[in-house]
């Protein structure tokens, strides 16, 4: 056990400036800060997302139970159907079960969106503000999901068979199948361990084209190749996942669906069923602004400006500490 | 025993793997942006000694393994197995078979008081202390005057170990050596 912190003097100041930073570049450009309730009756459905929750015995008011968010995503796109034009938010979020080297189970995100924006200008917006931040002029590189599986492992993600999946992940990653791994369980994998070590390398590496049962709350759109991919986007710096970014999805009825394929998901895999966030689907009802929006790791991008060895180098104190 | 989930993973833990009991040498979390959780882990096989690199879905579990470590004092060889007895006064003993010794029989000293990893009560291993005073039983006769130069010679130790020790060294001595690299350090005082 260790009361100090585990981040040198340098890195609080790093992180400091960053806020400064962050907070002037959104000045500059009229997006504007808010802030939204980091417990709420709801929270993502997203089966590989577990949410932390304060039951009975927290003493809620009314005896509710509440989650802390994994992302302020629902209570902002709330904001953006109310019309509060484009926002952004610095905040904590929390994530059960996300702990080692590079993720902690409370952590820093950076979330905004911008009506009107298409996915590439959020790209180089996201990369303006990270150039800003780390007071480098990293490069931008666009990289398509299914043409990077096809130039590092000579696979299709699109129509790659389960069995050959199966033996690259045990060949390559030294997994032994188990139950109940999707297609995308395994293209997970492999592009964790295999390829993302090597993304971002001196450069912004921006990756797109995943599929479209991949796209958890991005819109879908047909790829050249003619393959149904989602509207998202991945940065990576040095092998690093630093944000993700959707052109954001507007249907009340298809966002339902997706809730509710995800309920159906975890219950076949023993998870708890999540409570649909009626409140942002009466919003996306109302009708929410055609925008794209970014979820960035701050802690990451610290570790990035500060070159640390792990994420505990950026924070006062991890979970280990606190 | 217990089932250990990928989130109590940790250096030093003993699991079950293949049947065979494992420690813990490193466990990685990796996730994709979003999507699917793995933990890529290194285990050491306390059968064979080797690492082993494993992928898991966060969230499985390995069962735990029943090893535990103990100091024991080495008692005697009857011919097919070693006998140690604990340290901490129950006098319980335990017999050792030639491949839970392995190595460290080089090292093996009546009195002398070994580490002995047991496996669902039997011992799976024995770990030397990284240093052992043993007597040579034969070498060269020693080299009267070169103390100074670098050149070496074999010697058998009681134990039967051979060492390469200094030339001025002679049979009877006590030497001080390191059993992680069988290398002589000093002579014994």
């Amino acid at each position: 056990m260790s009361w100090t912190p585990g981040a040198k003097p340098e890195a609080l100041k790093a992180r400091a400036e960053a806020y400064r930073s962050i907070r002037a570049f959104f000045e500059q450009r009229d997006v504007l800060e808010v802030e939204t309730p980091i417990l709420g009756s709801s929270t993502a459905t997203d089966p590989h997302l577990a949410s932390m929750q304060l039951g009975e015995q927290s003493q809620l008011p009314h005896g509710q139970c509440r989650y802390l968010h994994t992302s302020p995503e629902f209570p902002m796109k709330r904001l953006l159907a109310s019309g509060s034009g484009d926002i952004y938010q610095i905040c904590k979020t929390f994530r059960a079960a996300e702990l080692g080297g590079r993720h902690n189970p409370e952590f820093t995100m950076l979330e905004w969106y911008r009506a009107g924006f298409s996915l590439e200008a959020l790209m180089q917006e996201v990369l303006a503000l990270v150039n800003l931040v780390l007071g480098r002029e990293l490069s931008f590189e666009l990289l398509d999901y299914r043409e990077t599986f096809l130039a590092h492992l000579h696979i299709d993600p699109f129509s790659v068979s389960l069995e050959q999946l199966k033996a690259l992940c045990l060949e390559r990653a030294d997994f032994q199948a188990g139950a109940g791994m999707s297609r995308d369980d395994y293209l997970d994998l492999l592009l964790s361990a295999l390829i993302e070590p090597t993304l971002g390398r001196g450069k912004a590496t921006f990756l797109v084209g995943y599929p479209a049962s991949q796209a958890a709350l991005a819109q879908i759109q047909s790829s050249p190749a003619g393959h149904q991919v989602a509207q998202r986007f991945e940065l990576y710096l040095e092998g690093l996942e630093i944000a993700n970014g959707y052109r954001e999805l507007q249907d009340a009825r298809e966002q339902r669906q997706r809730f509710d394929a995800d309920n159906q998901q975890r219950e076949a895999e023993g998870k708890p069923q999540i409570p649909l966030d009626e409140h942002l689907l009466a919003a996306l009802e109302h009708g929410m602004p055609a925008c794209a929006g970014v979820a960035l790791g701050i802690d990451r991008l610290l570790m990035i400006s500060t070159g640390a060895p792990d994420i505990d180098a950026v924070l006062a104190f991890s979970w280990a500490r606190a | 025993m217990a089932n250990f989930s990928t989130n109590e993973f940790r250096s030093g833990l003993k699991v079950m793997l293949d049947g065979d009991p494992c420690s813990i040498i490193e466990n990685e979390f990796v996730k994709p942006g979003k999507g699917q959780a793995f933990n890529r882990v290194k285990l050491r096989n306390l059968k064979s000694g080797r690492v082993w690199e494993r992928t898991f879905r966060s969230g499985e579990s390995l069962e735990g393994a029943d090893v535990m470590e103990y100091d024991m004092e080495y008692l005697y060889n009857d011919g097919e197995f070693w006998h140690f007895m604990m340290t901490d006064g129950s006098f319980e003993q335990h017999a050792a078979d030639e491949k839970a010794v392995a190595d460290a029989v080089k090292w093996l000293k009546e009195q002398e008081v070994y580490v002995v990893t047991l496996f669902n009560g039997a011992p799976l291993s024995v770990t030397a202390p990284n240093f052992v005073e043993l007597e040579v039983v034969e070498t060269d006769p020693g080299l009267k005057g070169d103390t100074a130069q670098g050149g070496t010679k074999p010697a058998t130790l009681s134990t039967g170990a051979v060492v390469n020790v200094p030339l001025f060294v002679n049979i009877g001595e006590v030497l001080r050596i390191d059993t992680r690299t069988g290398d002589y350090v000093s002579r014994a005082k």
